[in-house]
């Protein structure tokens, strides 16, 4: 940096001089960008009657900061970052599936003391339990606040994994405890569990992701859940025989999906 | 009181690169659904800097064209140019949309939030960077007058300070396009008078597109008026002509005369294409 601006030339700035030549203007200006030094010395060289109105100002805004009180900590259920991860409106939806969890583990138990062993309804259930929360992660019916969230650029792929994310912290946890006092091995329902959040995503870009997650629960709710009910037997695809095959879907599935991600951000 | 500053903000590379399209929205016979029906059909627009007020009546899709314009729907056809990014040919729209400001017709927001939460919460989705946030949302509260207002929750506020806090979203990431949708209903005219002078100010530097059906919001505010009806451009041009067009005619000001005159001579030269 060259040298500093003198004091006679910082004073005619400071005063507006209109005689002061475009070029000098313009190289003052520049230094003056730069060099904080500068910066505090045009301050002083400011008139009696700016540094009185200078003063007169701190005064009144000392007041001012003194006067107003300090911001109210509201405690809250839900701090207002967790917005970023999960919408208030998931929240009802993601209890709901605790509660049917819950259920389909009270109806196990209660079956299990009379001794005949029907396939485990949390074992039937567990593969589509977070469904319910992935169809409500992007869907513009439940969350007021959509429409301005598909116009953003954080809208698509990024958002709807960190929701469904959120769904599965919940869901996988309870399903865990579940399925332990059933006496399931995690492996039985953990692979197709994540192999159905995955194929919700993927077919979710096509036909949007509540249609997709309920047309998949019904889907397995007719192929699977019912007939295995009727004939009380565990279908062949909850057992360990069939873990490799989900295994594969759910990464045939992610290898679909990530190629097409940008796509996402036109998901409805 | 002496103070010193360091160099904190420089000026970005962004800021100074050459623009390289010649309008911020190019529209060339472009045609966007809402739902099943062609709800604009056929629409040639170029806008650059500046207010543009669009106008027309219930149902000439208004809104649907805002909503293609924020990237929200698809177009169905044509061409659309943003920036110019060619959003029929769906490009990455991440990058577009951090320079696009949205106030949609209708909007929601979490009841419990503060104002300030939900203007944070737009910012981080719209990519504001995570230390300009604060100061971003506090300089948007204050230029809607709401900055008093910013820790209220959004519950409390009344209609007009909710549009306020809808305008305060909008350009709080400092957008190069800003599209307001209806965002003088519910302001009273004190209110109304402030959000025109913002509107001229934000108009140096910005494409703002507002749409509306108060004819008086347009003149008084607007450099450009652009009339759809039925999908289609009826008129595209200065409020000054709308209101030489309305020196005869029904309606309370010579712009809203101008406004049912051109109405009335589109419709009436459509029947006789038909």
């Amino acid at each position: 940096m060259s040298a500093h601006i003198p004091v006679r030339a910082l004073g005619r700035y400071a005063a507006g001089d209109q005689g002061i030549a475009p070029d000098v203007l313009w190289a003052m200006e520049t230094h003056l960008e730069q060099c904080a030094d500068c910066r505090a010395r045009l301050a002083d060289a400011s008139d009696g009657d700016t540094m009185a109105l200078l003063a007169a100002v701190w005064v009144k805004v000392d007041a001012a900061l003194s006067a107003a009180e300090p911001a109210t900590v509201r405690r809250r259920w839900m701090p207002a970052r967790s917005v970023r991860w999960v919408t208030p409106v998931l929240v009802p939806w993601l209890v709901t599936t605790v509660l049917v969890v819950l259920v389909a583990l009270g109806f196990d138990l209660a079956v299990a003391g009379r001794g005949v062993a029907p396939p485990s309804l949390v074992v039937l259930l567990a593969p589509v339990a977070p469904l319910l929360g992935v169809a409500t992660a992007w869907t513009g019916r439940l969350d007021p606040a959509h429409e301005l969230v598909v116009a953003t650029a954080r809208a698509g792929l990024g958002m709807v994994l960190r929701r469904t994310l959120v769904v599965l912290v919940v869901v996988i946890p309870v399903l865990a405890v579940a399925g332990w006092m059933v006496g399931a091995s995690p492996a039985r329902w953990l692979m197709p569990c994540l192999a159905f959040t995955a194929g919700a995503l993927a077919l979710g870009k096509v036909v949007g992701l509540p249609r997709a997650a309920w047309g998949l629960a019904l889907l397995w709710a007719t192929v699977v859940v019912g007939p295995s009910i009727v004939t009380a037997r565990l279908p062949v695809l909850l057992t360990e025989a069939a873990l490799p095959g989900w295994a594969a879907l759910t990464v045939v599935v992610a290898l679909v999906l990530v190629p097409r991600r940008s796509g996402y951000a036109e998901l409805r | 009181m002496r103070r010193r500053y360091g160099m904190r903000k420089g000026i970005s590379a962004a800021l100074l690169a050459p623009t390289t399209y010649a309008w911020a929205i190019r529209a060339v016979e472009l045609r966007v659904r809402a739902g099943r029906r062609l709800a604009v059909d056929g629409l040639d627009l170029s806008m650059g800097n500046g207010v543009h007020g669009l106008l027309g009546p219930n149902g000439a899709g208004k809104t649907t064209l805002m909503r293609a314009l924020a990237t929200v729907s698809r177009p169905a056809g044509g061409v659309l140019e943003l920036l110019g990014h060619p959003v029929h040919a769906r490009p990455d729209l991440r990058t577009l949309r951090r320079s696009i400001g949205y106030l949609p017709q209708e909007f929601g927001f979490y009841g419990r939030f503060t104002v300030r939460e939900f203007v944070e919460y737009l910012a981080w989705l719209k990519e504001v960077p995570a230390h300009d946030i604060p100061d971003a949302v506090q300089r948007a509260l204050e230029r809607v007058g709401l900055a008093e207002r910013g820790d209220s929750r959004m519950k409390t506020l009344s209609g007009g300070m909710v549009r306020r806090a809808g305008i305060a979203q909008a350009i709080v990431n400092d957008p190069e396009i800003l599209l307001l949708d209806e965002p003088t209903v519910g302001l009273d005219p004190e209110q109304r008078m402030a959000f025109r002078s913002l509107l001229r100010e934000l108009g140096e530097h910005t494409c703002v597109v507002v749409s509306t059906h108060l004819v008086e919001d347009v003149v008084a505010a607007c450099t450009n008026v652009v009339l759809m009806d039925a999908g289609r451009l009826v008129f595209d041009g200065g409020p000054a002509d709308l209101v030489e067009l309305g020196r005869e005619g029904v309606g309370d000001s010579s712009a809203e005369r101008g406004y049912t005159e051109l109405l009335r001579r589109h419709r009436a030269a459509g029947e006789r294409t038909a």
